[in-house]
């Protein structure tokens, strides 16, 4: 199984520290993040789950709970979050049970939303959060449970009335639930970054948390130095401050802002000998603060307990395990690998497996070459130019074949590293075989000495004063190995021009 | 088990059924009176026996991932006391 491949070693960093008026504080934060399954039809109905529709369309009479509906549940659903669990080096639990948490709001017609409380259906697993090479946190998770979104309200388009909009209604989600592991905001939005990167390698979630496939609810509370491994040796929370949750937030910047915000509203009012009320806010991003969310104080009486409608999820360890076997390669893994295998930096080999199909295009382009050559050119050229035009990977107009070629054409010296270049533009603007481009246009490295000797004394003989103060200064020579690449149009050997030079000028 | 009139106020604002002040105590005593004669299954030993979740040996049916629903707007709405521009209409609720 390829989750038990080796893993790069780590260490884990200190805590950030706020420095308060009465000393130092840490922070001590937990997370819970809503990922959209990537199914084509909702949890418990056949209704689509399309973005963007127009309102109320992918709607059943399932989703707006009319009466005497009952809920099937979505097998395809229920295989995600296995895979979601097995890929956090979860416990899959083969029996889990569906309950209703009641509440009333416009855009949940049933009054109650079903997920799974006492019972669900992945237990304890792990995330490993890269922090910087060799750096890495690793966030405990308790549970992940299936459930179903609520529908949308939108406020803004009457003066008196809110609009319903049930398209989301029922769609599936994977609430995923970290253990208060997570020590700063920079660690928070990596945390988010890295499961992702996780649920997309499996296909579980596309991740587009524009699209709000994925948001998280932050857990923020402050202690001071050596109180969280108190809490981490008793197990006992009474080490931990007062905590308040930050809801629903779709964006790295957003929680990482508001998570900062939060511990130092928290720490002026344990400095100011006041008490932090334990209570759900909201960010605001446009103010940059959070405010409290009253009105939900009395709902938090959710009074859970098991759907009637829907017996207890049950399968197999077979299944299980069929599953387990299909997994693909996933973030950490194939990282190590590259390291191992490609003798790339772990930095590399981090922005090299950010995503699947980069991983991917890597793979073909350093396949029977070079890897550190390899990975230079998909880093610094091609993803370097995708990201300047907001090109995905597999929209480049340089496919790994024809990157291939260009360093091919490198490590036998028939073009320079500078041509080299100008060949990867006429690929990107034109395409076409870069052996043949080469050919065609004359681009082939001079190699030949005499070419090259007769440049260097056309460039030397044109500019007696520069000469003259190379003898004196020896490292004046690099302007004339410039002006003899210029010459031939960068089709020179560098390094022939330049043991010429030098020689010409007697500088050796 | 007793409930008072207060957890009975509770409970009715919870399900959102309005109760007259007058009816809440005749309310709290007949929810005690409930949960009075379903406590009486608390004197069984239940010790290690799994609860049962359906009187047949059934297991969750599960259906595949395809749409075969929606698109019926018309149906959705048509019992909504307002809607517009194809939304339910509702009293403004702001957090």
């Amino acid at each position: 199984m390829p989750l038990d491949a080796p893993l790069l070693a780590f260490e884990e960093p200190a805590a950030k520290r706020i420095e308060g008026a009465t000393g130092e504080w840490e922070m001590v934060i937990g997370m819970e993040v809503h990922a959209q399954v990537a199914s084509k039809s909702k949890l418990f109905s056949g209704a689509s789950t399309a973005f963007g529709a127009e309102p109320n369309t992918n709607v059943s009479l399932v989703d707006a709970a009319m009466p005497g509906m009952l809920p099937v549940i979505n097998a395809f659903c229920v295989e995600q979050a296995v895979r979601a669990g097995l890929g956090l080096r979860a416990k899959i639990n083969l029996r889990s049970v569906f309950d209703r948490k009641n509440y009333f709001y416009p855009d949940l017609p049933q009054g109650y939303q079903i997920s799974q409380f006492k019972h669900p259906i992945v237990g304890e697993g792990e995330v490993i959060v890269d922090l910087a090479p060799g750096v890495a946190r690793r966030v405990g998770i308790e549970r992940i449970h299936l459930e179903q979104d609520a529908g949308k309200s939108i406020h803004d388009m009457d003066p008196s009335l809110s609009f319903v909009d049930l398209n989301r209604t029922g769609v599936a989600l994977m609430e995923i639930v970290s253990r208060p592991h997570i020590r700063g905001p920079e660690e928070a939005a990596e945390y988010v970054r890295k499961l992702r990167q996780i649920l997309r390698y499996l296909g579980a979630c596309d991740g587009n948390m524009q699209e709000g496939s994925l948001r998280a609810d932050v857990n923020v509370s402050v202690c001071r130095p050596g109180d969280y491994e108190r809490f981490r040796e008793t197990g006992d929370f009474g080490h931990l401050g007062t905590r308040c949750e930050i809801k629903n937030m779709n964006s790295m910047r957003f929680i990482q802002q508001a998570i900062d915000f939060e511990a130092k509203r928290q720490i002026a009012i344990l400095e100011d000998g006041g008490k932090v009320d334990q209570e759900t806010r909201l960010y605001d991003p446009s103010k940059g603060e959070t405010r409290s969310m009253r009105s939900k104080e009395e709902a938090h009486d959710y009074r859970y307990f098991p759907d009637p409608d829907l017996l207890p999820l049950e399968f197999s360890q077979d299944f299980v395990d069929g599953i387990a076997a299909s997994l693909p390669e996933l973030p950490d893994q194939k990282k190590a690998r590259f390291v191992r295998d490609y003798g790339v930096t772990e930095y590399d080999a981090g922005v090299l497996t950010a995503e699947v199909e980069s991983a991917d295009f890597f793979e073909a382009v350093a396949s029977g070459r070079d890897g550190k050559t390899a990975a230079n050119w998909v880093i610094n050229e091609l993803f370097g130019r995708l990201n300047k035009e907001g090109l995905a990977v597999s929209a480049s107009p340089v496919s790994a074949a024809q990157l291939g070629g260009v360093i091919d054409l490198i490590a036998s010296g028939e073009i320079s590293g500078k041509i080299a270049k100008d060949l990867f533009e006429i690929l990107w603007a034109e395409g076409g075989i870069p052996a043949e481009i080469v050919e065609a246009r004359g681009m082939r490295q001079v190699t030949d000495t005499g070419a090259i000797e007769a440049a260097v004394d056309e460039v030397i003989a044109a500019n007696p004063e520069k000469a003259a103060q190379a003898r004196e200064k020896p490292s004046m020579a690099g302007w004339f190995v410039g002006q003899v690449m210029k010459a031939t149009g960068g089709k020179a050997n560098p390094q022939a021009a330049g043991e010429l030079v030098k020689r010409k000028l007697g500088i050796e | 088990m007793s409930v008072d009139q207060e957890t009975a106020r509770r409970a009715a604002h919870l399900a959102r059924i309005r109760v007259e002040e007058a009816e809440l105590p005749a309310l709290a005593a007949r929810l005690s009176a409930i949960l009075d004669f379903a406590a009486q299954l608390s004197e069984v030993d239940v010790e290690g026996v799994e609860p049962m979740t359906s009187v047949t040996p059934m297991a969750l049916k599960m259906r595949d991932d395809v749409v075969t629903d929606g698109g019926i707007r018309e149906k959705i709405l048509a019992n909504a006391p307002d809607a517009r521009q194809g939304f339910f209409a509702v009293p403004k609720v702001v957090e």
